[in-house]
């Protein structure tokens, strides 16, 4: 697994729990650091084993775990250059939900080796929409859950308002219902397109 | 960004992104060369020049501030007798200023056309921005563990020797578990002169092969350190008897001696050393071996080098110098008489 994917689990740990729980997963892993480099690459049982622990130490059920990283990941202000990067997906919520099938596409460009999972956007009736979410290795991280998260709190960044329904999985393939009952429904975060990023 | 010129020269009509980085003035009804520098090609500002530029790349700057420089393209309007007649259609982009412009305008994702690049090139530049910032967060961190792992190191990087660290640690351990052990301090002659006409790079090929054929000459068990420029140290684990160590020291010398070929040229050096042994102190302490294992080389240095002196405890609190064996060269040479 990517190191960039276990430093966004780090960061989720560390900055929403404080540094102690973090350190004490990385202890009880026996993994010898505690702290990730972004861009090494990692076994896969790393991820796996390092979800296990934080959702053991929290008592967080490991789903919940992984929307909890999602909604971090769009919403702290330690993570601020990720959701300037996503915010470039589209003006819209709309346009950005309709930009995810480029998801992996813009990773590769930023970081050739980062392997994100592939994302599918079937417009249903109107404002419905089913995203299909491809973990790039079965069985490692369910990104589903991660997606969720993130698209729930990157409707709030646009101000839209919508209803996320986890579907289930189909073996590597999640299923997300997206909603849109009204895309400018509050005011929503400005985004700044020449700002200097953090 | 467009804008439509008239047979006169003047602004017709332009797109709104054109009007925001203007700023107060609206261009429409301003002449197209009062509003743009033409910077390349060097042309003069008549309409018929701008026609005849028709189709290739124009460099042009903003008049007002901030003056930021934009690339052009510029169609001639066919002369019909319209509205339009003789004018020009000009498409404008901000080319590599553009990261500049948007911070400088506030620009939006709207002000850029849907098949505009621009906000890929944006989004590429801050994602790479952001990986570039993560390498180099891991380049520091790398950086300062390569030289906590030098610090930690046990291995003298010129000859693969062990360094003065390891050295340390060996004399240290047989001390502790009150081992008998001999103890030299070898220090190359006339390696200098080698260094001085010959150059580095003969220097550090003699240390090489200095550092193989001290190791050809002892066992598995020797700890053989370089513990400076040409200075060496063999720590030869439960040797107990003077005469057999100087024998040792004085082979060691003898394959030194042996010319050592570098690039054509015939490297000589020879070694003066000085010994210790473990069992001649009630309690050996490191610092006064080494200290000790000095002095003898210092008398067999002084009394002509390529020499072998053994310190001896009991003349040195008598004050009487430890004497040194002249090294004699052949198999068949007799040694002189040693204490």
């Amino acid at each position: 697994m990517h190191g960039l994917i276990n430093r966004a689990i780090e960061r989720f740990a560390r900055d929403t729990y404080g540094g102690d729980v973090w350190i004490q997963a990385t202890r009880r892993m026996d993994l010898g650091f505690t702290e990730v480099a972004a861009m090494l690459h990692y076994d896969d049982a790393v991820t796996t084993r390092l979800l296990q622990q934080l959702a053991d130490l929290l008592d967080k059920p490991a789903p919940d775990l992984l929307e909890d990283i999602g909604t971090y990941l769009v919403s702290h202000p330690n993570v601020e250059s990720l959701r300037r990067l996503l915010r470039f997906g589209g003006v819209t919520f709309e346009e950005f939900l309709l930009s995810l099938d480029d998801l992996p596409g813009r990773g590769r460009l930023a970081v050739p080796d980062l392997d994100l999972p592939r994302l599918e956007l079937v417009p249903h009736t109107d404002q419905c929409y089913a995203l299909t979410v491809f973990s790039p290795k079965p069985a490692t991280l369910p990104f589903g859950r991660v997606v969720m998260g993130l698209l729930r709190a990157m409707a709030d960044d646009y101000g839209a308002l919508v209803v996320l329904d986890y579907k289930g999985d189909r073996g590597a393939a999640e299923l997300i219902e997206i909603r849109l009952l009204e895309p400018a429904f509050a005011e929503g975060r400005h985004f700044d397109l020449g700002a200097t990023p953090p | 960004m467009h804008a439509v010129v008239s047979g006169t020269g003047h602004i017709l009509r332009c797109g709104a992104t054109l009007r925001k980085i203007q700023g107060r003035e609206d261009p429409v009804g301003q002449r197209f060369t009062e509003v743009f520098e033409i910077r390349r090609p060097r042309i003069g500002p008549s309409m018929a020049v701008l026609r005849a530029a028709s189709g290739s790349r124009l460099h042009l700057r903003m008049r007002s501030p901030p003056q930021i420089d934009l690339t052009a393209v510029l169609i001639a309007l066919p002369k019909d007798g319209g509205p339009l007649s003789g004018g020009a259609l000009v498409d404008l982009s901000f080319g590599i200023s553009v990261i500049d412009a948007v911070r400088d305008f506030a620009l939006t994702g709207s002000d850029f056309a849907v098949t505009d690049p621009t906000i890929e090139m944006l989004y590429l530049f801050e994602a790479k921005s952001a990986a570039m910032e993560a390498s180099r967060k891991l380049n520091l961190r790398l950086q300062g563990a390569m030289i906590a792992a030098e610090e930690q190191a046990f291995t003298d990087t010129l000859t693969g020797l062990k360094n003065r660290r390891a050295m340390d640690h060996v004399l240290t351990r047989l001390i502790d578990r009150g081992e008998d052990f001999a103890l030299m301090s070898l220090d190359l002659d006339y390696f200098k002169a080698v260094n001085d006409s010959l150059g580095h790079a003969a220097g550090d090929h003699v240390l090489q092969q200095v550092a193989r054929r001290i190791v050809g000459q002892m066992r598995g068990a020797d700890t053989i350190a370089r513990v400076g420029g040409d200075e060496f140290v063999v720590i030869l684990a439960g040797h107990a008897e003077g005469p057999v160590l100087v024998d040792i020291a004085e082979r060691v010398i003898g394959c030194l001696e042996a010319p050592i070929p570098f690039e054509g040229e015939e490297c000589r050096v020879s070694a003066s050393i000085g010994a210790v042994l473990s069992r001649d102190y009630a309690h050996p302490e490191m610092d006064q071996l080494l200290a000790d294992a000095d002095r003898a080389l210092y008398t067999a240095k002084m009394q002509g080098r390529r020499r072998v002196a053994l310190f001896d405890p009991v003349q040195d609190a008598e004050g009487v110098p430890p004497p040194a064996t002249p090294h004699q060269q052949g198999p068949d040479a007799k040694a002189p008489d040693r204490r």
